[in-house]
């Protein structure tokens, strides 16, 4: 069997902390390759490697047996390595035709666009493919499984011979993963490669031939599908020793502060679809509630509907304190008392151009305020409090934010919330992308928050974290919960069992 | 360190070294420059674009534009002439309403306070983008203007409305008194108040300011509101100047703001920028205007270079953010 692709010890860093290290992989002609591991355990990075967009790694790629460095995601598309993104890399309002001809479009003899040759290569294309598309249709009107065999008729026309798919299946109907999964017969039948990203692992039993699980940015197992079962394959994934150590189990105090019953979220453009379906659950007085859930299992727009993110498209009751509440924007929640550290920290969380100090003191106006005009002084006495008992890393109080590290940035973004003093503080992800002592001091300052009487909700897609920092975890998959564990019953495998998209179904 | 602080300081004071120069040339150049008249007349001369560049420098900061100052300009001075010279009268219901001055001031200011509301309401609750709103308004607002004027000038105000565009007050010119205090209104405004960081805050990041509990629409409508007022002002300003509301005055103003607002150093998408700037960049237009006038330039090429000094603040100034 010939190896179209191969990576050779492959490792990488990112500021130090190691994302890959010495993962190697062998794609041959012909097959389908399950890739498989929970968020963080360097899928992404692998690939992103293996397809030029990351340059600087160790180790080595070998293609077809030759060793080459791709410099760039074109370099890797010209030798015939093509990745089909989670997110559709469409341009909507252009024609599938011209999406699939994008950068390499036919002219005729005069020099002009040749739209004949071009419209009657994409038919010919998309019957290969067993579709029915006009090619003249523009791609904001399909389907986005439709937009998704558009992508892969792009990759088959640069005369790919590896695909790479990462999560296809994400935001497609159960019709059209049948579609997709004929498409990859007939192109594996045709002897190109496909490395097949998926959470689901009944998909991947369907259609993968080999697999290769990584945990943790290494390989820890490869082999047949055919010669694995189900369970294995998650023990796989999960078996990860615990790094932080547990925090003693207390008594889970009983005053109940917030209640969530029959939570759903519709999806604004599709009503059909649900984003969280029937959230039922209660968090108590100075209770760290964990909810780990895979990308897309609704984690994060759990948290902004609670935050009135979503007020027209959510119904369901939240009552807090008592009191039924329904949050038009974010204004009327934090004047409620809650407060949400959101995913996305620079997207979301910080004003980038914004000094440190500005930055804490952006929720509490009002307290610096000095005969009704901000005072500079007690604005500095804010920054001083937080440096100091948050210990963050910064020069001076003008000192912009953007230049600080993750985990500073985190710490600024914690101090504006705690400052406020609210009831429920909701934290998306708080340690992405955080070297691991500024993980450990934010472990340390939830728990110190939550003995204080505040109510912690935290969103974490490293079960580790789940296990270390909650008194009770619930898990999400799909838009629902699908399972809840104490403390003491919480084990890495009962969490990534429950986690996986077709337990909903069982 | 000590060098890129040093440079950095340099970068913070060179519209104002820019406007040092000019001046310094045009004083060995020409005879008239620097005479008290001459000075005094610039400074009246740049007074309207000084209040309307406050406007929108606010507007600009939150990563938003507007087009329609100059119209809600001219029809807040024709409002403000027509009241005074014609009051309101229905005379169905036998009923007339006499202004004062100081009653159509008041009424003036109000209206342009209204246009620019439009303007907040309409990029807040129907996201319309700021650039295409302020567009419409810009033309809806001079159609106004040639209706309530039917397309001729209103003269004749009297002097007592006449003496806030030539009258003196201690030894100052009046459009120079106001717009002056427009700029210490709104230098307190965006660096001492609430208000003032929360416009910042919604130009730097406005997702993230809205997860910190910032009312961005309030805040957002309050900002075009406050650039129409000053706009109106500036209305005020030409019309008891020239004792005229003309109907086609302001044509084009809002490029100059923006020209002032931009050499000023504020950027563009927002978050970035001072009041004092921009009153800078208005400055260094206006005495770039009566130099090239004194230095007998013809009045095209004064177009010419007034264009090159634009872009080439702009350049200087993404340079040295890039190097920061």
């Amino acid at each position: 069997m010939q190896v179209l692709l191969e990576a050779q010890h492959i490792t990488k860093k990112f500021s130090g902390v190691t994302a890959l290290s010495e993962v190697s992989m062998r794609i041959e002609k012909g097959k389908v390759i399950a890739l498989i591991g929970e968020n963080g355990a360097g899928k992404s990075t692998l690939l992103k490697i293996m397809s030029g967009i990351y340059t600087d790694y160790e180790g080595a790629i070998l293609f077809k047996g030759k060793k080459v460095i791709f410099s760039t995601p074109k370099d890797a598309q010209d030798h015939g390595i093509s990745i089909i993104h989670q997110e559709l890399n469409l341009i909507p309002y252009l024609t599938v035709s011209q999406n699939v001809f994008l950068g390499r479009e036919l002219i005729n003899k005069l020099g002009f666009l040749d739209h004949e040759k071009m419209n009657k290569k994409t038919s010919e294309l998309m019957e290969r493919l067993q579709m029915e598309v006009d090619p003249l249709a523009m791609v904001n009107s399909l389907k986005v499984g439709q937009q998704q065999v558009v992508e892969i008729a792009k990759a088959i026309l640069t005369e790919s011979e590896v695909l790479f798919m990462d999560e296809p299946t994400s935001a497609i109907g159960e019709s059209e993963v049948e579609v997709l999964f004929q498409i990859i017969d007939q192109l594996r039948s045709e002897g190109k490669s496909i490395v097949y990203i998926s959470h689901k692992l009944d998909e991947l039993f369907a259609i993968a031939g080999d697999f290769i699980v990584l945990r943790d940015g290494k390989a820890v197992g490869k082999g047949e599908m055919s010669k694995i079962t189900r369970d294995e394959l998650i023990g796989m994934m999960a078996g990860r020793e615990i790094k932080v150590t547990k925090k003693s189990d207390k008594k889970r105090p009983d005053k109940q502060l917030l209640q969530v019953t029959n939570l759903t979220l519709k999806n604004q453009e599709n009503p059909q679809r649900l984003i969280l379906k029937d959230i039922s659950f209660d968090l108590n007085n100075g209770e760290v509630l964990g909810i780990y859930g895979l990308m897309g299992a609704g984690r994060t727009e759990l948290c902004e509907s609670l935050f009135g993110l979503h007020r027209r498209s959510l119904t369901g009751s939240i009552v807090l304190d008592g009191v039924e509440s329904h949050f038009n924007s974010p204004t009327e929640a934090i004047e409620s008392g809650m407060a949400l550290v959101p995913e996305d920290r620079k997207l979301d969380g910080i004003v980038p151009g914004m000094s440190v100090a500005e930055n804490i003191s952006i929720t509490v106006l009002d307290k610096v305020l000095r005969f009704g005009l901000l005072n500079k002084k007690k604005e500095s006495k804010l920054y001083d409090k937080y440096v100091e008992s948050l210990k963050i890393k910064v020069n001076s109080e003008r000192q912009l934010i953007k230049t600080l590290s993750g985990g500073n940035q985190q710490k600024v973004v914690l101090a504006k919330w705690i400052e406020r003093g609210p009831k429920v503080l909701m934290l998306d992800e708080p340690t992405r992308g955080i070297d691991i002592n500024a993980k450990n001091e934010i472990y340390e300052l939830i728990t110190k928050l939550a003995s204080s009487g505040i109510s912690v909700l935290v969103v974490s897609s490293e079960i580790p974290e789940i296990l270390a920092i909650s008194d009770r975890i619930l898990v999400m998959a799909e838009g629902q919960i699908t399972a809840e564990f104490g403390s003491e019953e919480a084990t890495e495998k009962n969490i990534m069992n429950a986690c996986i998209p077709e337990y909903v179904n069982k | 360190m000590i060098s890129v602080k040093k440079y950095s300081n340099i970068a913070k004071y060179q519209s104002l070294i820019a406007l040092f120069i000019m001046c310094l040339i045009l004083a060995l150049m020409t005879e008239n420059f620097m005479t008290t008249d001459n000075f005094w007349n610039v400074m009246r001369q740049i007074s309207v674009n000084v209040c309307i560049s406050v406007g929108m420098t606010l507007v600009i900061l939150t990563a938003g534009i507007d087009l329609s100052v100059g119209s809600i300009l001219a029809l807040c001075g024709a409002i403000t002439a027509g009241l005074l010279k014609h009051g309101i009268a229905i005379p169905s219901a036998n009923l007339f309403i006499g202004f004062t001055v100081f009653g159509v001031i008041i009424a003036g200011l109000l209206a342009g306070g209204a246009l620019g509301f439009v303007n907040g309401y309409a990029v807040t609750k129907f996201k319309v983008p700021p650039f295409v709103a302020t567009l419409a308004m810009l033309t809806m607002a001079r159609g106004f203007t040639m209706l309530w004027t039917k397309g001729h000038p209103i003269t004749g105000l009297g002097d007592s409305f006449g003496f806030l565009g030539t009258g003196w007050f201690l030894g100052i010119p009046m459009p120079v008194w106001i717009s002056g205090i427009i700029v210490f209104v709104a230098v307190i405004l965006t660096s001492k108040t609430r208000f003032g960081r929360y416009v910042y805050a919604i130009g730097g990041n406005e997702n993230a300011a809205r997860l910190s509990g910032i009312p961005i629409n309030k805040i957002k409508i309050w900002v075009y509101a406050l650039a129409g007022i000053l706009a109106a002002a500036g209305g005020l300003l030409v019309t008891a100047r020239l004792d005229s509301a003309q109907p086609n005055a302001g044509i084009s103003y809002e490029l100059d703001a923006i020209a002032a607002v931009v050499i000023g150093g504020t950027s563009l998408s927002g978050g970035r920028g001072t009041i004092m700037g921009t009153v800078l960049g208005a400055m260094i237009i206006g005495v770039l205007n009566n130099g090239l006038v004194l230095l007998d330039v013809s009045p095209f090429w004064q177009q010419v270079i007034k264009g090159m000094v634009i872009l080439l603040a702009v350049i200087i100034d993404k340079t040295n953010s890039k190097s920061e």
